[in-house]
């Protein structure tokens, strides 16, 4: 399997994209953003397909899309992160604007995915599916060093901002008290959840970043109490879906390594459930 | 059809000119049902704050289509399946309890990554060729046959029906849970039923505007008509009024363009989202400007605003 080419890419590029998404992801959940990361995924795909019809490299599309939405969604959420417990009730009231704005923009994408394929003459379709779905073992060892470096650089962002941003979403009032920028932290970390969903989009695509970034996340809150324990496990746990679904991407046949990586981790979160 | 159907500037002309054509009827027909019952749940779903669900439900439907494509079978009976079963699950893991929001949502999002990924199977599975994926995403509103026309409006029949039965205490839970409970409303179960309905209706409109463009109907009409008016039977026929507005609108544009009619459809609806969203906060700035400020009051439990 090692022997592969496109397989060591997949795992390079794979392993520190999944370390991204599983750290980013347990402050998601515990700022309970899961719809921001969702709606940051789902313009990825316009993003692509903009770039493609425009003529330039997709990644400019991917990252400039969702950077800019994520700066959207940080900028117009004042309070897009509930602190409160039990029912829907206490669910941020912007989820609504969230909606309207990721459908427009999805809209948009189908706008773009005509203007592409009327120019250039068919192909839409795989282009498509390769943005929605991801193609992790058709990654290039150039891209898979550069997707390596750029998670990396988001890790590092994540655990550096990790210790007031942790405050600022525990206890929002009295963090602002103290002087910590909370608007601030919370529009750079919708930013860089956007870095991190352009990121993912290219190893598992644009509909299925969410099971890499809530599930092990989800079931590292359920593990762990400490949160920095919860921090590393729920990179962990990503990590280890990454690698499980590669290697089953690889050795079954007909089952896509998208699939098998998503259906890992939502599999870890439920059994975490069981458990704890 | 011949020629490319050309937008002249009489507008009767244009109208007659679309309904001779029995897919566009159809189409107009099949949107006009689907945008009353997407209106009428979606705006109980932006009552209760469960967008993300809808948005999860909406995704369902994809799996849903790839595997009845797979089996051989209908679209439609995937998408009601898969719709319904997916608002079941969520219902069952999402509903009360006492985990916090970002863990109930994060629960959502896993029914919602394991539907994306089981779909992606499917169409691999299919063999990769899947030459209707962009419709499935992005919806068609051609060759929609008079039976589907006819299961759509049955299934909305049914689906308002029960609503019209359960919209009482449905309305109550969504607006005061715990009081709700308290008084004896079955707050849990009445939340997966809604779920169901919900369902129900996410899988009839994705067959018109496509698995990922369902929020056009069920979310911005409903979020529009809300920040119109606080009057719940007001705002429901608002909700309703723009629905319709906006799939009329919707599939007579597109008609007349090369562009899908999802696209125009979800313009529509965002730009009469945006221009409330504008017009309701240059009314507070106004009336903040005219009066001077009042004194802070404690706000009143359980009021609506």
């Amino acid at each position: 399997m090692f022997s592969q080419e496109f397989m060591r890419n997949a795992l390079l590029a794979g392993t520190f994209i999944a370390l991204a998404c599983g750290v980013s992801g347990w402050f998601v959940v515990l700022r309970g953003q899961v719809f921001a990361g969702d709606a940051l995924s789902h313009v990825a795909f316009p993003g692509a397909l903009a770039a493609a019809a425009a003529g330039v490299d997709e990644r400019i599309g991917l990252f400039g899309a969702t950077i800019a939405v994520g700066a959207g969604i940080g900028l117009l959420g004042r309070r897009s992160f509930a602190g409160g417990r039990g029912t829907a009730a206490a669910a941020p009231a912007d989820d609504t604007a969230i909606g309207a704005v990721f459908t427009f923009v999805l809209g948009l994408g189908v706008f773009f995915l005509t203007l592409f394929s009327t120019s250039s003459g068919g192909g839409s379709g795989i282009e498509a599916a390769h943005t929605l779905f991801g193609s992790i073992f058709g990654l290039g060892a150039g891209e898979a060093r550069l997707a390596a470096v750029i998670a990396l650089v988001a890790v590092g962002l994540t655990l550096a901002i990790a210790r007031p941003l942790l405050f600022v979403s525990v206890s929002p009032d009295v963090a602002g008290a103290r002087g910590v920028p909370t608007r601030l932290l919370g529009v750079g970390f919708v930013m860089l959840l956007g870095i991190v969903a352009a990121e993912a989009t290219q190893a598992v695509g644009a509909l299925l970043l969410l099971g890499l970034l809530a599930a092990p996340a989800a079931a590292a809150h359920r593990l762990a109490g400490n949160p920095y324990a919860g921090i590393a496990l729920g990179g962990l746990l990503a990590v280890a879906a990454m690698w499980g679904g590669l290697a089953l991407g690889y050795a079954v046949p007909g089952l896509p390594p998208s699939t098998a990586i998503v259906t890992l981790a939502v599999g870890i979160y439920y059994i975490s459930t069981l458990v704890a | 059809m011949g020629t490319e159907p050309q937008l002249s500037w009489n507008l009767a002309h244009d109208l007659s000119e679309i309904l001779e054509y029995h897919f566009m009827v159809n189409a107009l027909l099949a949107g006009s049902v689907v945008a009353v019952m997407a209106g009428l749940l979606g705006w109980l779903m932006v009552l209760r704050k469960e967008t993300f669900a809808g948005h999860t439900l909406s995704m369902m439907a994809f799996p849903g289509a790839a595997g009845a494509a797979l089996i051989g079978v209908p679209a439609m009976w995937g998408y009601f399946v898969f719709c319904v079963a997916g608002g079941l699950a969520i219902g069952r893991s999402s509903v009360g309890g006492k985990r916090t929001w970002g863990e109930q949502s994060a629960s959502i999002g896993a029914v919602q990554a394991l539907a994306l990924g089981l779909g992606f199977l499917f169409v691999s599975l299919y063999g990769g060729v899947l030459g209707d994926l962009d419709n499935l995403l992005f919806g068609t509103f051609l060759g929609i046959s008079d039976g589907q026309v006819l299961v759509l409006l049955a299934v909305a029949v049914v689906a308002v029906a029960v609503l019209a039965v359960l919209g009482r205490p449905l309305l109550f839970a969504s607006v005061d849970a715990d009081v709700a409970s308290a008084r004896g409303v079955p707050v849990r179960t009445l939340g997966i039923v809604f779920l169901v309905l919900l369902g129900l209706a996410v899988a009839e409109t994705s067959q018109v505007t496509g698995v990922l463009l369902v929020f056009a109907l069920l979310v911005m009409p409903a979020a529009s008509a809300q920040a119109v008016t606080a009057r719940p039977g007001l705002s429901l026929a608002l909700t309703v009024a723009i629905g319709l507005v906006v799939v009329w609108l919707g599939l007579g544009i597109a008609y007349f363009s090369v562009y899908p009619a999802g696209f125009f459809v979800t313009s529509i609806s965002f730009a009469i989202y945006v221009g409330v969203q504008v017009g309701a906060w240059a009314r507070g700035a106004a009336q903040r400007g005219l009066r001077p400020p009042e004194p802070e009051l404690a706000p009143a439990e359980g009021v609506i605003v």
